[in-house]
């Protein structure tokens, strides 16, 4: 199936806001004359995932304008970065999209490799894809808790937060946390796999195909939650591609678009696995991409476990001792790796002069990293394109007709996490 | 293969890590984008973002010992660069990354030059996407895009002195509020 081959016809024309694409403006005399009332939505309401503002005015139940106000949790990551040396860089594009971290430190990873042109043994880059896998499953159970505990199926949340749980046991069993590892370098992996998480992985990969069908089973009858997300927050196929959207959002507007398979990286053209297209652009279509790429992510885990159990003993990480770190045991008896231990850690590794843009399909859509290098050991400049951040632009026009209980299962629907949309 | 001949007001097109750069006249930015938009089928713009080339390549080459001005020992990075990495025409470069999003996808970068206190058009107008992505980039950097219809700090809070991205804004120098001494 091609990319734009079926485009649905969810509506007609574009619903994009003119002049100003993310906003509805009430006209001020209508603003005068009717019984409009303008509310806050936010920045600290519980359903707006984080600190999003909305403005909202309001015609009676129905939404008539809208904007949203970002900004509350800026802290300034690009800025941050630029007075860091590259491999301490690493630590924070993990905290920017707190909930699919080891995506975001792959991207980022990645780029400082296209920069370095340095080999990556095989091993790393299909525990890389193992990883970005049950990171996009952790964070998939994370929307579907909360958007669906929004929307009234509190037991939602204590089901999927327990086995967002047992997903996270994974990592700590790899890289010693839970949430932001650091587990990928600059090279490779920081550490080998240890032998107990193939097991415990594949006990983990039969029980989450499960652990779906039972969400759904809870989901997929109830009239309330169908009602609530069928036909609610359209976005058509055009729409979405004007307006920058990526990722779900994108394929449940019926475009056949994923990073993973249209422009692959890693290994993604070596395993197999579908991509889940809806043709609706609704809040409902967007649960079921969400839905669908959980059952495709846990194929692809188990995939990786397969290749990567046959490359027990192999390394995990280049040998480059300009830019790795060299392993601990050498430091005792080696002059040369004590020196270069040294150097990287105080000065850091030097990265080429140059400029990249490197970006992969996170659970949100596509994350990207731009970098520019002096060829000095800190980054001149770091840009992340956060997918929720482009997402959020779509809030005005997934808003038209809408009712202000529908806003809650449209913002819940586009996955912003804020703390990548203000960085 | 795409060819990038009949983009307005291309300037140099120049390859490297497998990404296409165009540099492009700032004047006819809308113009290029709008042809790549429609002739090339670039509908999808990725990210928008300047940079800021304050001081590059100020950070001094030197051999192992240290820089002409000498060596800081406590700071990190302070060995020096290798070689002068190559001037930039201008201060200010604006970065469109533009994606085909088809059957046969293609990404390219445009980039337009600029110094400090010139202004570019917007290119709202050809994706509506760079909304956010323009406000970002004037809040951040205090470039001005023509013709945006919204124009107004995005990030930062509306009453903002200065525009934190630019290399001359200094780090830990703002203003402590709540801070219990007034």
């Amino acid at each position: 199936m091609s990319v734009l081959e079926n485009r649905p016809n969810i509506y007609e024309g574009s619903r994009i806001p003119s002049p100003i694409p993310t906003a509805v403006i009430v006209d001020p005399e209508k603003h005068a004359l009717e019984d409009i009332l303008t509310i806050n939505f936010g920045p600290n309401h519980p359903s707006t995932h984080g600190v999003l503002r909305l403005v909202v005015d309001l015609d009676g139940e129905m939404v008539a304008g809208i904007s949203a106000v970002i900004g509350y949790l800026h802290t300034g990551f690009e800025k941050t970065m630029e007075q860091k040396t590259w491999w301490k860089c690493i630590t924070y594009p993990e905290r920017i999209d707190y909930v699919s971290f080891q995506v975001n430190e792959l991207a980022f990873v990645l780029a400082i490799e296209k920069l370095l042109g340095i080999e990556v043994p095989r091993k790393a880059t299909w525990m890389r894809m193992c990883l970005s896998e049950l990171t996009r499953i952790h964070s998939h159970l994370v929307w579907l808790g909360t958007s669906a505990l929004e929307l009234g199926a509190i037991s939602m949340f204590w089901y999927t937060f327990d086995d967002r749980d047992t997903t996270l046991d994974l990592f700590e069993m790899v890289c010693g946390t839970r949430m932001h590892t650091r587990y990928f370098q600059a090279g490779g992996l920081a550490e080998d796999i240890p032998e107990g998480f193939y097991a415990q992985a594949r006990e983990w990969c039969k029980k989450m195909p499960k652990a779906i069908d039972e969400y759904e089973a809870i989901l997929d009858r109830n009239a309330i939650w169908l009602k609530r997300t069928k036909g609610i927050g359209l976005l058509s196929t055009d729409d979405a591609i004007a307006l920058g959207q990526s990722g779900p959002v994108l394929r449940a507007s019926g475009v056949n678009w994923d990073l993973r398979k249209n422009m692959p990286y890693l290994a993604y053209d070596e395993v197999s696995f579908d991509v889940p297209v809806f043709p609706e652009g609704d809040v409902y279509a967007r649960y079921r991409v969400h839905m669908e790429e959980m059952r495709e992510s846990v194929r692809i885990v188990s995939q990786c476990l397969d290749r990567l159990e046959e490359m027990r003993g192999e390394p995990w990480i280049a040998d480059d001792r300009k830019v790795v770190l060299p392993p601990r045991e050498e430091l005792h008896t080696s002059m040369e790796s004590l020196i270069h231990h040294f150097k990287i850690v105080t000065e850091g590794y030097m990265v080429p002069e140059g400029e990249v843009y490197q970006c992969v399909e996170s659970p949100r859509g596509e994350f990207g990293v731009y970098v520019v290098s002096d060829g000095g050991p800190k980054p001149w400049r770091v840009k992340f394109r956060a997918p929720s951040f482009v997402a959020l632009q779509a809030t005005a026009t997934c808003m038209t007709d809408a009712a202000i209980a529908d806003m809650i299962a449209i913002i819940g629907s586009l996955d912003g996490v804020m703390g990548e949309v203000d960085r | 293969m795409t060819t990038y001949e009949g983009v307005p007001g291309l300037v140099e097109m120049t390859g490297s890590h497998g990404e296409t750069t165009l540099v492009v006249d700032a004047a006819r930015i809308v113009e290029a984008c709008m042809f790549i938009r429609d002739e090339l089928g670039f509908n999808f713009l990725s990210d928008l973002t300047p940079t800021d080339y304050l001081g590059w390549g100020s950070r001094g080459v030197s051999g192992y010992i240290g820089t002409p001005a000498g060596r800081d020992m406590h700071g990190p990075g302070t060995q020096g660069l290798a070689r002068v990495p190559d001037a930039k025409p201008k201060r200010f470069a604006v970065n469109y990354h533009a994606l085909r999003l088809a059957d046969d996808p293609v990404r390219v970068r445009l980039q337009a030059w600029l110094d400090d206190g010139e202004e570019i058009d917007s290119v709202v107008p050809v994706w509506p996407t760079a909304d956010w992505f323009e406000r970002e980039a004037w809040d951040m950097f205090g470039i001005v895009f023509r013709g945006h219809p919204n124009l107004v700090r995005i990030l930062m809070e509306d009453d903002w002195e200065g525009h934190p991205l630019r290399k001359d804004y200094p780090i830990g120098g703002e203003p402590v509020r709540f801070s219990g001494e007034e």
